[in-house]
């Protein structure tokens, strides 16, 4: 192995192999990835971004509810996301997940029919294997390793991996999930996305260990803390960890180093409790700058190429939206259709009861909105 | 057939399941080599190896996501919690995502996984053993609950809880584990979920009960002859607490035209007052007297010194049958 176990969370010691300009530093580190795959890469981080400030305008015009940015984030979540197999393996998401979810293969209108208040978004399309979003903090870590339990008790070959923040790494769960997961060596890899701020809370104020990664050594997981934004660095790390864990040596926990640039949620103000200063050190480490510096300086991207790229894919989120804004009701049966297998008898009363109601008083159906 | 206590019903609901589904594993704290500390899962470890009946270390939030996660991959997990007064840090992953996932995910994924209790009193045990907290499961959708009261049901409900492509939460009465036996037929059937069984019929009153009660019910019953030789009393065991058989209690109500509903929960906002609701709603026009239930007082489970004045006792429904059948209006 190149970085687990090479790297000692005990030292603070991190994988990184390009500096904040896109030049390699580390090139021992440099992981084999094709220019196809990084241009790849990028091109959903740049979707990713484009589609966030998007959402971000229509949750100011009220035309979708708040959600969770994954704006400064997008390196690791692509690079993890693009070393799993998505009709084999499981991705266990958080709520802040957005540029793994495309990497995963979910298409703009179900994410964004997600954020307009339609379950069916959640609903992740035929052959890939993405849990709805996570709103329970830490409680993914559980899922994941029930999930990676019954990949190795019945044979197979996938591997799970899920994901928190450093405020989800506080719940009691995370380290509950991590102990039995080791204690059965299932296949999943545990990922804290550090990006600094739980909500308003910053990381100091949540706890004193030396950093995340180090947090799984008491279970007897090895761990292992990764340049976030730094993407080649961070598909190094995740696609090692993914072998580790599919070869059968049980699960790992790698924490990735970022910045959450945007707000929490579209419904709070970072200003208020977040150091000006802070953010301003930080933006100069955004993982679409530095990837495309490397890019441009590596003769594979150009100003034009970008330009290009963002207009087809500005086309795309917003057709995408279009899309959302004419299908974002659905009928009635569908808040009763799936709570089980069936409909019992009383639901089935209180469907008819329901729709006796709405069809004499349908403009009602707009509930208690103001 | 085989004559058998509550307890051996689980252990054997459980080996025949795992006997017919490799999927089918049990875990939860001392479950493994020891078989839980009621010896439900005794045997299993032995029988079907360590990897489908083990210890877990013991953290309930865990167990019950760990589950959800194994039930959305293809497995049928039974999690064992030890009390249901110990296992309410499970509590927020059966709420906030087991309850929901098939609802969350429009059917893309689901849980067909199996959650078992011990819980209730009467075994005069420590602080946090005795709770009876089933309108908190009722009280949620996406879950579905039981709570046999027999041998025969305990196996049949355990059985068809399995089966079932839903939650199920299992309840069992800790009071009846070794308290009598019945004959129960060997090998595999079901009691279907959300059906009553009526234990005797009866046309002056309808009792409704479940879970421990349903024996000191039938106590009363006896006993009340004394005072009301003529009283024919209809009485019903739930089975399932959510779905519940409204069915079979309306109409039982408009037959006998009283109600009287015996559960040893605390009072308010309880599993009776659900039921008197919806037989008001449905029998209004038949009744003869107030709907009327016979529980335990709105106060924290008492400890083994204070149980007694807390748990529902034969004498204490039988007090409640009088007022029911001697009101005037």
């Amino acid at each position: 192995m190149k970085y687990i176990g090479k790297f000692d969370p005990q030292k603070d010691e991190i994988v990184r192999v390009m500096d904040k300009d896109g030049k390699i530093v580390n090139p021992k580190l440099a992981p084999t990835i094709s220019d196809e795959e990084v241009i790849k890469a990028y091109s959903i981080m740049n979707l990713s971004r484009r589609q966030d400030d998007y959402q971000n305008k229509m949750q100011r015009q009220g035309r979708l509810l708040s959600f969770l940015s994954s704006t400064g984030q997008e390196a690791c979540e692509v690079a993890y996301t693009m070393v799993i197999d998505p009709k084999k393996d499981f991705f266990v998401s958080g709520y802040r997940n957005n540029a793994a979810w495309l990497t995963m293969g979910q298409s703009i209108r179900n994410i964004m029919l997600y954020w307009a208040g339609n379950e069916a978004g959640a609903k992740a399309p035929d052959g890939v294997n993405s849990l709805p979003p996570n709103i329970i903090i830490g409680s993914q870590y559980s899922q994941a390793t029930g999930i990676a339990f019954s990949e190795k008790y019945q044979g197979k070959k996938g591997v799970a991996v899920t994901t928190t923040g450093d405020g989800g790494m506080s719940e009691g769960e995370t380290y509950e999930a991590m102990n039995f997961a080791k204690l059965h060596e299932v296949p999943v890899v545990f990922i804290c996305e550090n990006n600094k701020w739980a909500i308003s809370t910053p990381t100091v104020q949540q706890t004193k260990s030396l950093n995340i990664a180090i947090k799984a050594i008491a279970t007897g997981i090895p761990s292992i803390k990764v340049d976030g934004n730094d993407f080649l660095a961070s598909y190094a790390v995740a696609k090692e960890a993914v072998e580790f864990a599919r070869s059968g040596n049980g699960p790992v926990l790698i924490e990735f180093d970022t910045y959450r640039l945007g707000a929490h949620s579209s419904s709070d103000a970072p200003d208020v409790y977040r150091p000006k200063s802070e953010f301003e050190d930080r933006v100069p480490y955004e993982p679409l700058v530095r990837l495309k510096a490397y890019m441009i300086a590596k003769g594979i991207w150009s100003e034009e190429k970008q330009t290009a790229l963002n207009e087809e894919q500005d086309k795309h989120i917003a057709s995408e939206f279009a899309w959302v804004e004419q299908n974002k009701n659905y009928p009635i049966e569908d808040i009763f259709n799936y709570q089980y297998a069936e409909l019992t008898e009383d639901l089935k009363d209180q469907l008819a009861e329901a729709k006796e109601f709405f069809a004499k008083y349908p403009e009602t159906k707009d509930g208690g909105h103001h | 057939m085989a004559v058998i206590n509550n307890i051996k019903a689980v252990t054997e609901a459980l080996d025949v399941a795992m006997g017919l589904d490799k999927n089918v594993i049990v875990f939860g704290e001392d479950v493994g080599l020891e078989g839980g500390v009621f010896r439900a899962t005794q045997g299993l470890q032995q029988k079907y190896g360590i990897e489908r009946s083990f210890n877990a270390p013991i953290s309930e939030a865990m167990f019950a996501g760990v589950g959800l996660g194994m039930a959305m991959n293809g497995m049928k997990p039974v999690v064992e919690l030890q009390f249901q007064g110990l296992g309410l840090p499970a509590l927020q992953n059966v709420i906030a995502n087991i309850s929901r996932m098939r609802n969350r995910s429009r059917g893309k994924w689901t849980a067909p996984m199996v959650i078992r209790m011990p819980m209730g009193g009467g075994i005069r045990a420590l602080e946090h053993h005795s709770e009876a907290l089933e309108a908190i499961f009722a009280h949620i959708p996406g879950i579905k609950t039981v709570m046999p009261s027999t041998p025969y049901d305990t196996k049949g409900l355990i059985l068809a809880a399995i089966e079932s492509p839903d939650p199920i939460i299992v309840l069992e009465p800790t009071k009846l584990y070794r308290a009598f036996k019945q004959e129960v037929p060997d090998g595999y059937y079901t009691v279907p979920i959300g059906k009553g069984y009526k234990i005797q019929e009866g046309n002056d009153l309808t009792i409704v009960t479940y879970g421990a009660q349903t024996v000191d019910c039938m106590k009363a019953v006896e006993m009340i002859k004394s005072t009301h030789p003529t009283a024919s009393i209809e009485l019903i065991d739930l089975r399932s607490i959510q779905p519940w058989d409204k069915k079979m209690v309306i109409e039982s109500v408009k037959k006998t035209g009283r109600l009287l509903v015996v559960s040893e929960a605390v009072r308010s906002f309880g599993v009776p007052a659900e039921i008197i609701a919806t037989v008001n709603e449905n029998c209004f026009d038949s009744l003869k007297a107030p709907l009327a239930r016979c529980t335990g007082y709105d106060v924290v489970i008492p400890y083994d010194r204070g149980e007694g004045y807390h748990q529902v006792n034969p004498q204490k429904v039988v007090e409640a049958i009088k007022k029911v059948l001697d009101y005037k209006f």
